[in-house]
C-alpha cells in the first residue's frame, strides 16, 4: 500500500491544481497564510499599545519577537516535510531529555519548575513539545496501514502521554492539556474508529471525579471552582475573571475606543497585555472588533485545514491538521477563558499576547505547513 | 486493502474532516454568542459594574477665608497641601513597598507595619496628615498600591503666636475651634462642592470626569486689628510681663475715632501653627475673657460724673488728712498724706479719700449710671467666643462704703477690652465709640452710634487731669512720651481672694489716650501679679502704655503736640496749667 493512499484519489478528482506563484515556489511561503498572520500581528501591536499603556519599548521588543518568530517560520518552511519527517523521532527524544532535566535541575518560578536556565537565556523545553509531539505521533502513523489498530493508538497514545504526564508534573496543567489534544487530533485524523473515540472520551469523562480527587493540585481545583462561581470571591480568586468580564461587557457593540478602556486603561484588568489582552481588545473595539478578530483567525484556520486536505502524504496530512487544530484551541481557550466560558488556564492568544516563547512556537508551526503546502509534487492537470 | 474499503475509509475521512469544521464553526459561534452576551445582552450592568470601580464622586474641599487685618495683611491663611492615606489591606499585600513608604514619610518601618497591621480592616486610614509638597512628591512618585494623597487645605498663621489669641485655630479638619476661626467659622468656612473622577485600582485620581458642584469658596474676613500695631503691643507687653515676672497680661490699643480695635494681645501666647505646644490655658484671649476690678482707674469716671453733675469743679478743695477716713467699720486708706487737695490732684496723686469724698458727694445711682452708659457690665459686642461681660450691679440702697469704694474702682469687674472702650468717653468728647473687632469694608455692620455720657466740656477737662497723672508729680510719669502729651490713669488693685483682699498679690492697670491736644488712640494695659519687687502701676504697666504708644504715634505719622517745649519729661505739667 502507497504512503498517500488517501489522498491520492482527490487529488485525481481536484485536476484543477493551481500552478505554484512565485512567493510559494522560491520561498516556500503561503500567501493566504502568511497574510492572515500578518494582519493578526498586527493588531496584536495595535492592542499592545494601548493595553502596554503606550509604551514604544514594548512595541520594540515585541516587534524584535515577531521578527525573529517569522524568521523562524521562513526558515522552517524551506525545510521539506520529508527532512521534518526524519527528525521527528530525534526531536521528540531530545524533547523528553530535556523534560526529565527540567524536572531535575529547572528553574522555579511562581511554584512551577518549568524552565531550564542556560545562562544567558531561559527555557521551556514543553514549548519543544507543543510541535514534537504532533510530529512524532504523525511520524509513527506515516508508515502504517490506517486506519489503526488497537495497539497501533495504545502506542500513538503512550508517544502522547510521557510527555504529557512529564509536563503535568511540573506542574503545567493547561500546556499539558494543550499538548495531549494535538497528539490526539493527530491520532483523530490517523483514523480512530468512532466507536473507539466515544469509548475513550467516556473512559475520560467518567475518570474525571478520581482525577480531580487524586492528580488536580488544589490551585487547579481552585480555578474550576472560581470557574463555576466567580462572585463567590470576588476580590481574590475571582478577581480576575470579574474584571475580565466587565472589560469585555462593558465594550457593548462599537467599544469605548482605542486607548480609551477604562477597565484596562485605569489598571483593573489584570494581565491585560498578556493573557487577558482579549478582554482589553473587545472593551476598546466592542462587539464589531471581536467579530472581525475571529473572523481573521477563522480565515487562517481554514486555510490551514484547506493545507491539510491538500497535503500528499500522511505525516504531512496529521502534521498540518493537528498543528491547527492545535491553533483553534489555543484560541478558543484562551478566549472562554476570559470570557468565562471556561476555566482560568495560563494560556496566551496566538499572535495577540504580549510575549516571545510561544508565538516562536506557533509561527514554527505555522512554517511546516507552508513547507508542507509549497513542497507538494504537482501532478499536472 | 481493496477498493470498496477504500472508498469507505475516504468517505470516512470526509467526515472526520466536516465533524471537524462543525466542532470549529459551534466552537466559534459559541465565543460569538458569549461576546454578543456579554457586550449586548449585559452591557449595561457591566458598564455600570465598570463605573462603579473607576468613578468616584469626591469631596472638593472648599477653601477656607482668610482672616486679614484693617490693610489686607494675612493674619490666617489656607494653603493647599496634601495627606498621605492608605489602604492597609493593599500595602500590606505587597510589603516591599513599605519600607520606602515608611522612609518617604518619616515613619519607622516597624511602627508604619503595626499601624497597618492594627487598621487591617479598615479601607482608608491617614498615614499623616499635611506633609510638605516635597514628602507628597515622593510618595506619589513611590506608586505604592493602596497609598494616595488627599488634597486639604493646611490653616497658616502668619504672626504665630502674636495673633494667635486673635484668630484662634482651626483643627485637623479645618473647624475652628477658638478665637475668630470658631465666631466666624461659618462665614470663613464656605462649603465644600462635588466631582466625579476617574480612578485606577489603587484608589488614584487619573482623569476629572465632571464638575457636580463647585465648592464655595470661604469669605475673607477682615479685622480691625493693624498688625504692626499688634506687633508692636505684643512686643512690649511680653517683655514687660517677663521683666515683672507676672503671671499675665493684656494691652488693648483702640482707635479712639472709630473705636476699631487695633491691637489686642496677650501673655501667656501660644502659636497657633504649632499644635503640640498647646496648652488651654495659654489660648484664652484675656483682653476679653478675664475679669478684674479696675481699681483706681474708675476714678476719672467717678470725677467726670460729679463734673457733670456740677457738684465740683476742677479746683474744687477736698481735705484728704490725715491720709486715712472711717465709713462706718471700714477704714479708707491713701498712700501718704495728702493734706487738703483739689481734684486736680485727687486725680493725680489717686488719692482714695478724696476721691471718697467726692462720690458720697453724689447719689449713688449717678456713679452707677455713667459705668452704665460707657458699657461695664454688659459685653462689648466683639462676638468674641467666651467673652466676658463684667459686673456691675445696681442696687436698692448703697452702703456708704460701697459708694465710696466703687468710686475707687472695687465691687465692679471688667475686662481690659471694656475698659479701653470705657475710656474712649474722653478721647471722643464725652461720647462712647463702640469697639469693633471686625471691620470688613461691605460687611452688614450695622453703624455703631455713639452714646454721648458726659458734656464735651467735662471730658476735655478730665483728660486734662488725666495728663496730671503722666507728670512729674503724678503717679505715672513713666508713661510720658517725648514729644507728645499723654493723659492716663494707674490703677493697682489688691486682688480679691476667698474671704477679702490679698495683702501681696496685685493687678497693675494703666488706660490711657494719646495725644491729649486731638486724642487718636485709647490703650489699656493690665500685668497681672507681677512679682518682682515692683508692683505700682507707674512702674509696671505704665511704661507699657509709654512705649507702645510712642512707637504707635511716629508709626501713625501723628503729629507731635508737645515739641515747643523741647522732649517730653517736665514739660508735662506746664502744657497742663
Amino acid at each position: 500500500m502507497e504512503l498517500n493512499s488517501y489522498s491520492a484519489p482527490q487529488q485525481l478528482k481536484g485536476t484543477q491544481i493551481r500552478q505554484l506563484s512565485f512567493i510559494e515556489k522560491t520561498l516556500h511561503l503561503d500567501t493566504l497564510l502568511l497574510f492572515g498572520l500578518l494582519l493578526m500581528s498586527c493588531i496584536g501591536l495595535v492592542v499592545l499599545y494601548s493595553s502596554g499603556n503606550q509604551n514604544m519599548g514594548l512595541i520594540y521588543k515585541q516587534l524584535v519577537r515577531m521578527g525573529i518568530a517569522f524568521i523562524i517560520m521562513i526558515a522552517i518552511a524551506r525545510i521539506s516535510p520529508d527532512t521534518l519527517l526524519r527528525w521527528a523521532p530525534w526531536f521528540y527524544g531530545a524533547g523528553i531529555i530535556l523534560l526529565i532535566a527540567v524536572l531535575i535541575v529547572g528553574t522555579k518560578s511562581k511554584g512551577a519548575q518549568r524552565w531550564l536556565n542556560f545562562g544567558l537565556f531561559r527555557f521551556q523545553p514543553s514549548e519543544i513539545m507543543k510541535l514534537a509531539v504532533p510530529m512524532m505521533v504523525s511520524y509513527y502513523y506515516s508508515n502504517k496501514n490506517l486506519p489503526p489498530s488497537f495497539k497501533q493508538i495504545v502506542i500513538g497514545s503512550l508517544i502522547i502521554l510521557i510527555p504529557t504526564g512529564l509536563i503535568a508534573k511540573q506542574p503545567d496543567l493547561g500546556t499539558s492539556l494543550l499538548i495531549a489534544s494535538s497528539g490526539f487530533f493527530a491520532i483523530y485524523f490517523a483514523g480512530i474508529s468512532w466507536r473507539l473515540l466515544l469509548t475513550a472520551t467516556g473512559i475520560f469523562a467518567s475518570a474525571a471525579p478520581i482525577f480531580w480527587t487524586y492528580f488536580m493540585h488544589d490551585y487547579q481545583k481552585q480555578r474550576v471552582l472560581t470557574f463555576l462561581d466567580p462572585e463567590k470571591d470576588p476580590r481574590g480568586a475571582g478577581y480576575h475573571i470579574i474584571q475580565s468580564q466587565t472589560a469585555i461587557g462593558s465594550g457593548g457593540t462599537y467599544g469605548k475606543g482605542w486607548l480609551n478602556g477604562t477597565q484596562s486603561q485605569l489598571d483593573f484588568l489584570p494581565e491585560r497585555s498578556t493573557d487577558f489582552v482579549f478582554s482589553a481588545f473587545s472593551e476598546e473595539f466592542g462587539l464589531m472588533g471581536v467579530s472581525i478578530l475571529l473572523l481573521v483567525y477563522f480565515l487562517i484556520i481554514v486555510r490551514g485545514l484547506f493545507i491539510g486536505t491538500q497535503a500528499q502524504n500522511t505525516f504531512s496530512r496529521l502534521l498540518c491538521g493537528s498543528l491547527i487544530l492545535t491553533f483553534f484551541v489555543y484560541i478558543f481557550v484562551n478566549i472562554g477563558m476570559v470570557s468565562g466560558l471556561l476555566p482560568v488556564v495560563g494560556l496566551p492568544l496566538p499572535l495577540v499576547s504580549y510575549g516571545g516563547t510561544s508565538m516562536v512556537t506557533i509561527m514554527a508551526g505555522f512554517g511546516m505547513m507552508m513547507s508542507i503546502h509549497t513542497h507538494r509534487k504537482l501532478y499536472s492537470s | 486493502m481493496d477498493k470498496k474499503a477504500a472508498e469507505t475509509e475516504v468517505i470516512s475521512f470526509v467526515w472526520r474532516r466536516r465533524v471537524v469544521l462543525l466542532v470549529m464553526l459551534s466552537a466559534v459561534v459559541g465565543l460569538v454568542a458569549r461576546a454578543a452576551d456579554l457586550q449586548i445582552r449585559d452591557k449595561e450592568f457591566l458598564q455600570n459594574q465598570g463605573d462603579v470601580r473607576h468613578m468616584r464622586t469626591v469631596e472638593v474641599p472648599a477653601y477656607r477665608g482668610a482672616i486679614v487685618d484693617k490693610f489686607g495683611e494675612p493674619l490666617a491663611i489656607s494653603t493647599p497641601v496634601d495627606s498621605v492615606w492608605a489602604n492597609p489591606k493593599e500595602l500590606l499585600a505587597d510589603p516591599s513597598y513599605i519600607s520606602q513608604l515608611a522612609k518617604v514619610i518619616g515613619f519607622k518601618v516597624g511602627n508604619l507595619q503595626n499601624r497597618l497591621e492594627q487598621r487591617k480592616q479598615k479601607e482608608f486610614i491617614y498615614l499623616r496628615r499635611r506633609v510638605q509638597p516635597h514628602i507628597a512628591e515622593q510618595v506619589k512618585d513611590l506608586k505604592a498600591p493602596g497609598v494616595g494623597l488627599q488634597r486639604e487645605y493646611q490653616r497658616f498663621y502668619p504672626s504665630g503666636e502674636i495673633t494667635g489669641h486673635v484668630t484662634g485655630f482651626t483643627d485637623i479638619d479645618d473647624n475652628g475651634q477658638e478665637g475668630l476661626e470658631l465666631a466666624y467659622d461659618k462665614w470663613l468656612q464656605g462649603e465644600p462642592g462635588a466631582k466625579k473622577v476617574l480612578k485606577d485600582r489603587f484608589g488614584r485620581s487619573v482623569e476629572d470626569v465632571e464638575n457636580i458642584k463647585n465648592p464655595s469658596e470661604g469669605k475673607k474676613l477682615q479685622l480691625s486689628i493693624d498688625k504692626r500695631v499688634q506687633f508692636i503691643a505684643y512686643r512690649e507687653l511680653k517683655k514687660a510681663v517677663t521683666k515683672h515676672k507676672a503671671r499675665s497680661g493684656s494691652a488693648v490699643v483702640l482707635d479712639a475715632v472709630s473705636g476699631e480695635i487695633l491691637a489686642m494681645v496677650n501673655q501667656p501666647s501660644y502659636n497657633p501653627n504649632n499644635r503640640s505646644e498647646f496648652k488651654g490655658n495659654n489660648y484664652r484671649n484675656r483682653a476679653l475673657t478675664d475679669l478684674f476690678e479696675p481699681g483706681s482707674t474708675i476714678k476719672p469716671l467717678a470725677v467726670a460724673t460729679a463734673l457733670d453733675l456740677k457738684i465740683i469743679n476742677p479746683n474744687t478743695k477736698f481735705n484728704t488728712a490725715p491720709g486715712w477716713m472711717r465709713i462706718g467699720k471700714n477704714t479708707i486708706k491713701d498712700v501718704r498724706d495728702y493734706g487738703t487737695i483739689n481734684v486736680k490732684t485727687i486725680l493725680a496723686k489717686s488719692s482714695n479719700v478724696g476721691i471718697s469724698k467726692i462720690a458720697l458727694a453724689m447719689s449713688p445711682e449717678k456713679l452707677v449710671n455713667t459705668l452704665f452708659d460707657v458699657g461695664f457690665g454688659v459685653d462689648t459686642g466683639s462676638s468674641f467666643p467666651g467673652e466676658a461681660s463684667g459686673q456691675l450691679t445696681n442696687k436698692e440702697s448703697w452702703h456708704d462704703i460701697e459708694r465710696a469704694t466703687l468710686s475707687f474702682g472695687y465691687g465692679i469687674s471688667t475686662t481690659t477690652l471694656q475698659l479701653a472702650q470705657a475710656y474712649t468717653v474722653f478721647a471722643n468728647k464725652g461720647r462712647l465709640k463702640k469697639v469693633r473687632l471686625i471691620g470688613a469694608a461691605g460687611d452688614d455692620q450695622q453703624e455703631l452710634v455713639d452714646r454721648e455720657v458726659f458734656s464735651e466740656r467735662t471730658a476735655k477737662q478730665v483728660l486734662k487731669m488725666m495728663e496730671l497723672v503722666t507728670s512729674d508729680e503724678g503717679t505715672a510719669p513713666l508713661a510720658q512720651i517725648p514729644n507728645y502729651r499723654v493723659a492716663g490713669k494707674t490703677g493697682t488693685v489688691k486682688k480679691s481672694i476667698a474671704g477679702g483682699y490679698s495683702d501681696d498679690k496685685y493687678l497693675a492697670v494703666f488706660a490711657g489716650v494719646a495725644p491729649v491736644s486731638k486724642p487718636r488712640f485709647v490703650m489699656v494695659v493690665t500685668i497681672d501679679e507681677p512679682s518682682n519687687g515692683e508692683y505700682y502701676s507707674g512702674k509696671v504697666a505704665a511704661p507699657v502704655f509709654s512705649e507702645v504708644m510712642a512707637d504707635v504715634l511716629r508709626l501713625m505719622n501723628v503729629a507731635p503736640d508737645n515739641l515747643a517745649k523741647g522732649n517730653g519729661s517736665k514739660n508735662a505739667k506746664g502744657a497742663t496749667a
